[in-house]
């Protein structure tokens, strides 16, 4: 049959699919502008108004997407020599540092046992973890803090590395069995027969293999840190000891005043780096977040 | 499985040295001594707060006179006197509803960008995290710049193709209306990326022989996607937006930031009134009589969430 049809169609045919192809290539490209945009453009409005004078900025009729008047550094150095910008990062910083420490401490062992030691609970016992993923914040606040004065925490950004885990824990226990279980058996049988006991085996052979899971769980454990809000409202008051996320709003709103440069600089200072970060692991989190669901 | 794992390993040891049973090879303890601290430390930081806010709930606890007296459920017959409580309510249920289909049907047409293949990728997968990743506070300030009552570049807009007259505004936080509307898109925004990366990786799930099957078989694209694509990525898809809902549904940062519950309570969520009643208000008991309303919700949640990932771990 194609014989007989001859080549006339056939470059039609193959015409028209090039033609479908150039025109999805340029569909792809144009959704996909428009939602980097979508996502990213609070942000560019940010970076725009991070470097406004006042007098550009307070203006109504002035184009609000150009500088109509030369754009300043003034607000941005504000944001470091006049408030407290800096120490919210440091705290942020540390806390996020020693939350992922602890997270990884207690989670790997346990995230090992749920999925590797085939206890006849360790089933009930892993959706129970789950759920406790599903407990928010806001039903537990108002008696963790009572909790955190009882145990003279109160006002100390110490009292949030106490809490932090609640959140990180369960998450992370849940991601790192997906990554355990895409680990063949193999590997520690192997290991013990030559000699080493399970814990050996585990440090030797299964650490270094789920080593991308690690990293998974540190990003995202970190991420879900600096975006806490709750807790940190609600257990910290004095400004030396706030993060980030209540640091900059209290701080640089006064009343009604608003130093809308400075709080958009301050945005946009502590978004890249992290969004940057996380994007180099993506494509860990995403093949954790799989495993974790389908071979579960 | 365990017998089976431990077996050949015993089997191989017979001619070594007497074979040490160190409380580490024996898996039962081993499971225990891993489990133990996290178990311990979950029991201890939300169990026991659990508990303590079904206590509180009951009790007559203020910031002021922290002693504990059981008032039984004349907490909870207060909070269902107070019409802000049912305000409150509903527009949890009406901000959840929403920004949950708005958020998984977003989240598709991303995860479906972020898997195909094409230049410049790198980039727009960092613009598309960024919603996600930045600390929700200081998103929803930007987000408050953005909509601010004069000077709103939507505004400036709107006056410019001259659907607003001159010194004119919309007020996006300021009419009721708007301000509902103004809180479900930075909901959406900020949670659809979530719902992306775990839709993507049912995506990247996909073996791709089946789809190849179907389009060999003659399928179009829109046959694929609802008959292959879809059905296949379907509790993926329950996952996230269920996620999707539960951040949602439990989240105040980003009606705290915006709008304080304002204008006249229209965008009040059980979870900020709770918090302007037990830490701002100071009356601890009402606040956890109010938060506990969010519990069986979320429980029903759960269960739909467990019940959809039983369907990935079966196929």
């Amino acid at each position: 049959m194609p014989g007989i049809i001859g080549d006339a169609p056939t470059d039609e045919l193959r015409r028209t699919y090039a033609r479908r192809h150039v025109a999805g290539r340029i569909g792809v490209y144009a959704v996909a502008i428009l939602v980097a945009l979508g996502c990213a453009g609070p942000f560019l409005w940010s970076a725009i108004t991070a470097f406004k004078q006042n007098r550009d900025l307070y203006n109504p009729a002035n184009n609000p997407f150009v500088y109509n008047r030369p754009p300043t550094p003034d607000h941005m150095t504000y944001l470091f020599t006049d408030t407290a910008f800096g120490t919210f990062a440091w705290n942020t910083l540390w806390v996020g540092v020693l939350v992922v420490l602890i997270t990884l401490v207690l989670g790997l062992p346990a995230a090992y046992a749920l999925a590797r030691l085939d206890r006849p609970w360790s089933g009930p016992l892993g959706i129970a973890i789950f759920l406790v993923y599903l407990v928010p914040p806001s039903l537990l606040f108002l008696s963790l803090s009572r909790m955190v004065v009882g145990v003279g925490l109160q006002d100390s950004t110490w009292s949030l590395v106490l809490v932090y885990p609640t959140i990180t824990i369960p998450v992370s226990i849940w991601l790192l069995m997906g990554f355990l279980k895409a680990i063949p058996r193999d590997i520690e049988e192997q290991a013990m027969v030559d000699g080493h006991s399970r814990f050996g085996a585990i440090v030797r052979a299964v650490l270094p293999l789920v080593f991308p899971g690690i990293v998974a769980v540190v990003v995202f454990a970190f991420t879900l840190t600096a975006s806490e809000f709750i807790y940190a409202l609600a257990f910290v008051a004095p400004t030396d000891s706030m993060t980030v996320s209540t640091g900059v709003p209290t701080q640089l709103v006064r009343g009604d005043v608003f130093f809308w440069q400075s709080l958009q600089a301050a945005t946009v200072l502590v978004a890249l780096p992290i969004a940057f970060v996380f994007n180099l692991f993506l494509d860990r989190f995403v093949s954790g977040f799989t495993a974790g669901a389908v071979k579960g | 499985m365990s017998t089976e794992t431990a077996a050949p390993t015993d089997a191989a040891k017979p001619s070594s040295p007497p074979y040490r049973r160190r409380i580490a090879d024996r898996d039962g303890a081993l499971a225990w001594i891993f489990l133990l601290p996290s178990v311990v430390y979950i029991v201890a930081l939300v169990a026991v707060p659990f508990v303590l806010a079904i206590a509180f709930a009951a009790s007559d606890v203020t910031a002021g006179d922290p002693s504990f007296d059981f008032v039984g459920l004349t907490n909870f017959a207060r909070v269902l006197d107070d019409p802000v409580f049912w305000r409150s309510l509903g527009n949890t249920f009406v901000f959840t509803g929403i920004s949950m289909v708005l958020i998984v049907v977003f989240g598709k047409v991303l995860a479906n960008i972020l898997v195909a293949d094409f230049r410049g990728k790198w980039i727009v997968r960092f613009c598309v995290l960024l919603p996600w990743t930045t600390p929700v506070a200081l998103s929803s300030i930007s987000w408050l710049w953005l909509l601010d009552s004069i000077y709103s570049p939507i505004d400036w807009l709107l006056r410019a193709v001259g659907l607003l007259g001159p010194g004119e505004n919309m007020y996006w936080l300021g009419e009721p209306g708007l301000a509902m509307t103004s809180v479900i898109t930075v909901h959406v925004w900020r949670l659809t990326p979530l719902a992306a990366v775990i839709m993507m990786a049912g995506l990247v799930a996909i073996p791709r022989d089946i789809e190849e099957a179907a389009r060999v078989d003659g399928a179009g694209y829109w046959r694929r996607m609802f008959e292959v694509t879809v059905p296949m990525v379907m509790p993926v898809i329950a996952v996230a937006a269920l996620f999707g809902a539960i951040f949602t549904f439990t989240d105040m940062a980003v009606v705290r930031v915006l709008t304080r519950g304002g204008p006249n309570d229209a965008t009040q969520v059980l979870s900020s009134w709770a918090f302007y009643r037990g830490i701002e208000g100071g009356d601890v008991a009402q606040g956890a009589a109010v938060a506990l309303f969010l519990f069986p919700l979320l429980l029903a949640a759960a269960v739909a969430i467990l019940r959809a990932v039983r369907r990935i771990e079966v196929r």
